[in-house]
């Protein structure tokens, strides 16, 4: 079957739909990560976004059930450039197509993802939208345009959890699968659910934390009342801007619970510390883009995923940007010079991409006992 | 960390002669470094013994040594130098070989030398396999069970806990050499014991066969500040248990998921670093388990490799230049991205597209070698192929191999629909024992109807590789289906077309699908708009604008070409390597897109050999990463429309193109295309020597055996027999009777069914001579006279020559100067030539004219200091030679020897006679003040090692005697011993000369292997006549090599082996750069 694609500026592609078929709209990105299109798939962060792959190849390795960031695909749409209805893998447990059809998700492979791309670094990220059932450019693009930008969506509600829960899981490994949370955890640990990838909540737990994941508008003083050790800020899609309440949380939580963000977190919590955001180009989706430590002066290659950036210059004298991205000098971290807190913006989980950043699990377990001594 | 300034004087050891295993992607690392280095501001010395690499140019580093590389001369250049540090991690395993040698015996302390790049302890730890099992212990990444033996007990003991089938790995071996596979127990004793005697440190690795597993390979680059990047990922197509090298690869890595990917990621950080390479790049193999996704490190390689070299190309990340940069101390971020400029070396590439490698093997050349790949590295070359999908990169990478192949061609062309039981036990062998064929059988067991399932039983190979097969093989069904309606031009027809173009189906091929020619085709494709597109590799999949043109085609729908409108100048590459046509080739391309570039011209390159430096972004302005086929560079000439196309600097394969491309209005630069085919059509060639009154050994064109044979009497036996059209003597033969005629009729026919066979008399004793003349159309400037030291009969390719010639009578070289200047003139050569004659009785006999860059160039411009190519490209843009001030030869005072390598070693079983037929893989050269001297060197570098003392054996045919007799006399009064078969030793002592008698093979025992076997010979000199013989000597000859004995099998040879011996009595050799000869 047939399939268009077409961007509100007028650009449009025909390709061959693949997974569910229908008419999606969505912010138009790219990722360029080689590995991981199933984490990709179901990571929250993605909510309203059409993901263009610029690996070409697509789905070789199947599907399989373990290898997911969260319950379902989130995205809006899925461009590629070849399909893979053969997949080789021994986790292998179905197509991508299938897995797309059960969940759901437009898909539209068959076109010219490079050009695309190109489009997309040159006019930037804008809305698009996938269509099966209407090939009409014209047409397609007049919706496209119809379409509401990302810009001020309050996109985290239609992604947190409803109650607060539990997070009894850790890493995977080779053989093993996801092992089960240490029994003795040493931290309690609440993390506030933006949109959050299970790796997070995952690495949380094999870093020794008791994690309790909590709605995105859970007040701070019921947070409190839980006398968590630490409280983390996860990822979750869109602008930072809109999410007042968050923003009103964390400002509450300063200073009185060490704090850790990633992503959206990180944003979410510059902005309670009085900063800015602003939406980049196109952004950075890979698993390539290297971030300068600048206190140890290393350099990580990262997992990223995220349209809006920390603006530096509004960033007070109390916040220190403690990385940086290399390829474009962007902020990549902070840290509060007097509170325990710090976040970042790339994704020290991964799945997919480097375990570079792993260890700041670690650091963020260290402010917590830092911050236990600080208070005997 | 900026840039380390306590270093001043780096010295580079390159890898010496292209040897298996080893071959230009090491000039490729070398030429980087030396560039980057220079860059920076160091004094860059260099030592290489290979003079058809760039790298030896003397523009490319402050002082270049063309020296053997070995510790001696090592250690003579750094008592010279005295260099601050040594870069070994960018020549291959010789470098770095060499570098450990001197690291060992205290040179370096000595000279107070820094290893940059790799410490010693870090290089022997990647390299001892006990350490290097410890290090992968101590972090916890598996290895396969294994042991390290040293003797026949140790690998009896060994085998009981590891178990059969069992991988056999010599230490400190290139390409796997002298390694294997063994089933059984007779077969692991005879490959350890082999092992063995081929490792430098007596030592095998008795590994736990993986074979059928998934094998990756990662590169992986680590800076001074522990920063480490991986730079690729590889897959392999063929599993385990054909060497990587002999492998299929793929990039990036196909059937990983990001968790199984990031074990692997994990793994090669854990490595390097516990490895502990300090900067630069590193090469991790490993196995995957496909049932369960159990993962071991096969190796690592401490240097930059041939993968290195692959992946770089792969994703546009140059990782030698990056490692020669790290090598002085800076880190990756502070290194900028050349195609992106904005952005960082300190990233990993992400690449939109899919790499496909096919290794190029030359079995063809050695009959009697084993065809079945192994552990044992086999292929002399390799063609990388880029496309959008894997199908489409595998299908270009076919037709770049240049092996007759554009596409899956069945081999079973007349089978009806089903094969029969003969021929399906062939094609499950073919599939089950891994051979260079296999690809085309997997093609036919699809066609044939056999399931994924089954082949994948059969070979191993992941099934998402079959089903990209399988997608081919079903696209070919439908074009076949719709053979009847290909020129009605309907909407269905045009996509089904495009849709087999973007899976990467040649013109040719689908001329053959659809029983037409590929004009017919490719109108077709015009008139309907199906063109390619060019795409850049730009390291980062387009998230970043890429300011180098490095280009390779596409079915899509965009064209990132952007052409300019300067006045541009497009040079064809010589693809991939083989025997007879390699990186002298090369060397002319890049030579010819530095002289162009420095005129003003934009350079335009095309070529399909990863390995090489004219596949380098920054050799010139712009890069088509593409097949050498008509059609390709068609398309590419359509889009960068330039003013003229050089087709004389790639050897055979673009020369091949040149009538073709003309005829299609391209703009053939240099030698016209029809005066090329004026001097390689026989019978044009004969008329053009007529009208110049030029003699030529009696000749004659057959078409049949009995038209040979009347030739054959006519001008009398032995006859040289070769087809017309080839290049590296492939097929030629010296034939002595009738009967051999006939039988190499049969043979020659096959070879070359299009072509006729030549027979020409064959000049017994003469000698040859090798002359690289260039032209402008009126005036001819000789560039180098070669005296070759093999007499006649030994291809040109394979003897050893020197320059100055060495025994000619000035009249006889007037008289070739002569003929070469009236045969360039009357050609209308513009640009470089080359022509063979021979000498006999006085007489000069024209053997061959190639007008074209020869072999020879590159040694000719180091051995006269005259870049003979860079000229050349300029006379073929326009300029006069008077313009460019070239108007005299120059006749060096001292003297430099080109000597031949051969793979002999790696080809058990054959026999290591030369003949017309060409064989060697690379050269050396050797220069200094004399002839012995220069010889000696060259025999050195060629990893001769010439005995000072001792025994020497000798038995010669009868012809030959008299020609033994000096060099007898002056081994003997030098101090050595002389042991000789029966009818030497006699004539030897009819003339005083004294021997020891040893018996021949079939004489009884002990006999003379026996002696060679004991290490109780130094020096074998053995010529023979005559089939018989040639097979009664050939068990001494296999021993010798295998013994590693220096060696000689023509009296020419031996005379030179023994006044180069006499010279190193006299005088241990000098180490002198080539900047201090001109």
């Amino acid at each position: 079957m047939r399939a268009a694609l077409a961007l509100a500026d007028g650009k449009v592609f025909f390709g061959k739909a693949f997974g569910a078929t229908g008419e999606v709209t969505g912010e138009v990105v790219f990722n360029t990560s080689m590995t991981g299109y199933q984490e990709i798939l179901t990571d929250p962060s993605y909510t309203g976004e059409i993901v263009t792959m610029t690996c070409p190849q697509i789905g070789n390795c199947g599907i399989n059930l373990e290898d997911v960031e969260s319950a379902r695909p989130h995205l809006s749409g899925f461009v590629i450039k070849e399909n893979c209805n053969f997949p080789s893998n021994w986790r292998s447990e179905m197509t991508l197509d299938a897995y797309l059809k059960e969940n759901n998700v437009v898909g539209i492979e068959g076109i010219d993802t490079r050009t695309l791309v190109r489009h997309i670094r040159d006019k930037g990220a804008q809305i698009g939208v996938i269509s099966t059932l209407d090939l009409d450019a014209d047409s397609l693009v007049a919706k496209a345009r119809q379409a509401p930008s990302i810009v001020g969506l309050d996109l985290v509600r239609t992604v947190t959890c409803a109650q607060p829960y539990v997070w009894t899981e850790g890493v995977w490994t080779l053989g093993e699968g996801y092992a089960p949370a240490p029994v003795t955890s040493r931290f309690k640990v609440v993390a506030y659910d933006f949109g959050i990838k299970r790796n997070i909540l995952r690495n949380l737990a094999s870093s020794g934390c008791a994690v309790t994941v909590v709605p995105a508008t859970m007040p701070a003083a019921e947070v409190l009342a839980m006398q968590p050790d630490g409280v983390f800020l996860s990822n979750g899609p869109g602008d930072p801007a809109p999410i007042r309440y968050a923003q009103e949380t964390i400002r509450q939580l300063l200073g009185k619970v060490p704090i850790f963000g990633i992503c959206l977190g990180h944003q979410l919590l510059s902005i309670a510390l009085g900063g800015s955001t602003y939406k980049l180009k196109f952004g950075h989706r890979g698993g390539n883009q290297p971030v300068l430590d600048k206190a140890t002066g290393r350099v990580e290659i990262t997992a990223q995923n995220h349209g809006f950036a920390v603006d530096p210059a509004t960033l007070g004298s109390d916040i220190e940007i403690s990385h940086i991205n290399l390829n474009d000098q962007t902020v990549e971290g902070i840290a509060h010079k007097k509170y325990p807190a710090f976040s970042v913006q790339y994704h020290p989980e991964a799945s997919p991409g480097p375990h570079d950043a792993h260890h700041l699990f670690a650091r963020f377990t260290d402010l917590i006992k830092q911050h236990q001594r600080s208070l005997r | 960390m900026p840039k380390r300034t306590d270093i001043k004087k780096i010295l580079i050891i390159g890898a010496g002669p292209i040897i298996i295993g080893q071959a230009c992607e090491f000039d490729y690392s070398g030429t980087q470094a030396c560039k980057a280095l220079k860059e920076e501001g160091y004094e860059v010395i260099l030592l290489n013994s290979n003079p058809a690499t760039i790298m030896t140019d003397p523009d490319f580093a402050d002082r270049t040594y063309i020296e053997p590389v070995t510790p001696e001369s090592l250690e003579k250049i750094i008592a010279k130098e005295r260099p601050d540090a040594i870069l070994p991690t960018l020549g291959g395993q010789t470098g770095l070989n060499t570098a450990v040698a001197v690291a060992k015996n205290g040179v370096l302390a000595r000279y107070n030398v820094e290893l940059i790049g790799a410490k010693l302890p870090a290089i022997e730890m990647a390299e001892d396999r006990t350490l290097f099992k410890a290090a992968m212990a101590r972090i916890g990444v598996a290895v396969p069970r294994s042991g390290l033996a040293h003797n026949r007990q140790e690998a009896i003991d060994i085998i009981d806990h590891v178990g059969f089938p069992v991988i056999i790995r010599p230490s400190f071996t290139l390409g796997g050499t002298g390694g294997g596979i063994a089933y059984n127990r007779e077969e692991y004793e005879q490959i350890a014991m082999a092992g063995i005697e081929a490792s430098p440190t007596n030592e095998v690795l008795i590994e736990e066969s993986i074979i059928g597993w998934k094998e990756y390979e990662l590169e992986v680059m680590r800076d001074m500040a522990d920063n480490v990047v991986i730079i690729c990922s590889i897959e392999n197509f063929d599993a385990m248990g054909v060497h990587t090298g002999d492998s299929i690869t793929v990039a990036p890595a196909q059937t990983l998921t990001d968790k199984e990917y990031q074990i692997l990621r994990d793994a090669s950080l854990k490595i390097i670093r516990e490895i502990g390479v300090e900067t630069g790049g590193s090469n991790i193999q490993f196995g995957v388990n496909p049932k369960d996704g159990r993962l071991v490190v096969i190796e690592m390689n401490p240097r930059v490799s041939r993968s290195s070299a692959l992946a770089s190309k792969a994703t546009g990340f140059p990782i030698a230049k990056i490692a020669a940069k790290l090598s002085v101390g800076y880190t990756l971020d502070e290194i900028p991205n050349d195609i992106t400029q904005e952005t960082l070396a300190s990233f990993e590439p992400t690449i939109d597209y899919v790499v496909t490698k096919i290794p190029r093997f030359t079995f063809e050349k050695f009959p009697q070698a084993n065809a079945t790949l192994t552990t044992q590295m086999k292929s002399v070359g390799e063609a990388m192929a880029i496309g959008r999908t894997f199908k489409e990169s595998f299908q270009k990478a076919l037709r770049s191999m240049e092996i007759g192949s554009c596409g899956f061609e069945s081999r079973f062309p007349d089978a009806a629909e089903k094969l029969d039981p003969e021929q399906q036990a062939q094609l499950r062998e073919k599939l089950s024992v891994p051979n260079c064929e296999r690809l085309w059988y997997i093609g036919d067991a699809l066609r044939f109807g056999m399931s994924i399932e089954e082949i994948y039983r059969f070979t191993g190979i992941d099934p998402w590789f079959l089903d990209n097969v399988r997608q081919i093989i079903d696209m070919e069904g439908r074009l076949i289906a719709v053979r009847d309606d290909v020129s009605s031009g309907s909407a269905e027809m045009v996509t089904l077309l495009r849709e087999a173009k973007a899976y990467g189906f040649s013109d040719m091929r689908l001329a053959m699908l659809w029983a037409t020619d590929e004009g017919t085709v490719r109108k077709l494709r015009h008139t309907t708009g199906v063109r390619p597109v060019y795409k850049r590799v730009d390291t980062c999949g387009a998230e970043f604008a890429a300011h180098t043109p490095y280009l390779y085609s596409t079915y899509e729908s965009e064209c990132e070409a952007e052409p300019t409108d300067r006045r541009k100048i497009m040079i064809l590459g010589g693809g991939p390597n083989r025997i007879g046509q390699g990186i002298e080739f090369d060397y002319c391309c890049v030579h010819g897109a530095f002289a162009l570039a420095e005129d003003g011209f934009e350079t335009i390159m095309v070529n399909c050999n990863p390995e090489t430096v004219s596949t380098d972004y920054d050799t010139s302005d712009r890069l088509y990463f593409e097949p050498l086929t008509f059609e390709d560079v068609l398309e590419i000439v359509a889009v960068e429309k330039p003013v003229g196309v050089i087709v004389q600097f790639g050897g055979q394969t673009p020369l091949k193109l040149a009538v073709a491309l003309e005829k299609a209005g391209v703009p053939i630069i240099g030698t016209p295309p029809d005066a090329i085919d004026r001097a390689e059509d026989r019978e044009r060639f004969q008329a053009l020597l007529h009208t110049l009154d030029l003699k030529q050994p009696e000749n004659g064109i057959a078409h049949s055996t009995l038209e040979a044979e009347a030739i054959a009497e006519r001008i009398g036996y032995p006859v040289v027999v070769r087809p017309s059209y080839v290049l590296g003597g492939r097929a030629m033969e010296i034939v002595y009777s009738s009967e051999r005629l006939r039988h190499y009729m049969q043979f020659a026919v096959k070879a070359s069914p299009e072509h006729p066979v030549l027979i020409d008399k064959f000049l017994d004793a003469a000698i040859e001579v090798d002359v690289d003349a260039l032209a402008d159309g009126t005036a001819v400037v000789i560039g180098g006279v070669m005296e070759h030291i093999e007499e006649a009969g030994i291809h040109s390719g394979d003897s050893a020559c020197s320059l100055p010639p060495y025994s000619l009578s000035p009249a006889n070289l007037a008289e070739i100067r002569r003929q070469t200047c009236a045969l360039a003139l009357e050609i209308g050569v513009i640009g470089l030539m080359n022509i063979q004659f021979a000498v006999k009785d006085d007489t000069v006999f024209l053997i061959e004219v190639n007008p074209r860059a020869s072999r020879t160039a590159p040694f000719v411009s180091k051995a006269t200091g005259r870049p003979l190519a860079k000229i050349a490209a300029r006379l073929m843009a326009g300029k006069t030679l008077a313009e460019l001030g070239i108007c005299t030869e120059i006749i060096p005072e001292h003297v430099s020897i080109k000597e031949s390598v051969f793979p002999f070693v790696k080809f058990p079983g054959v026999d290591t006679l030369l003949g017309p037929e060409m064989k060697s893989t690379g050269e050396v050269m050797g220069i200094d003040v004399d002839f012995a001297k220069a010889f000696a060197k060259a025999q050195r570098g060629a990893g001769v090692k010439l005995p000072l003392a001792g025994k020497v054996f000798i038995s010669v045919k009868e012809a030959d005697k008299p020609g033994v007799l000096d060099p007898a006399r002056k081994l003997v009064a030098a101090g050595f011993e002389i042991v000789a078969t029966s009818g030497t030793h006699n004539y030897l002592l009819e003339h005083g000369i004294a021997s020891q008698l040893i018996n021949k093979v079939m004489e009884g025992r002990p006999h003379c292997v026996d002696a060679l076997k004991n290490n109780d010979i130094d020096l074998v000199f053995n010529t023979t006549f005559g089939e018989q013989s040639i097979q009664d000597s050939y068990t001494i000859r296999r021993t010798t090599l295998m013994a590693d004995i220096a060696y000689y099998t023509t009296v020419a040879g031996i005379r030179a082996a023994v006044d180069a011996i006499l010279a190193l009595q006299r005088e241990s050799l000098d180490v002198k750069p080539l900047q201090e000869y001109y």
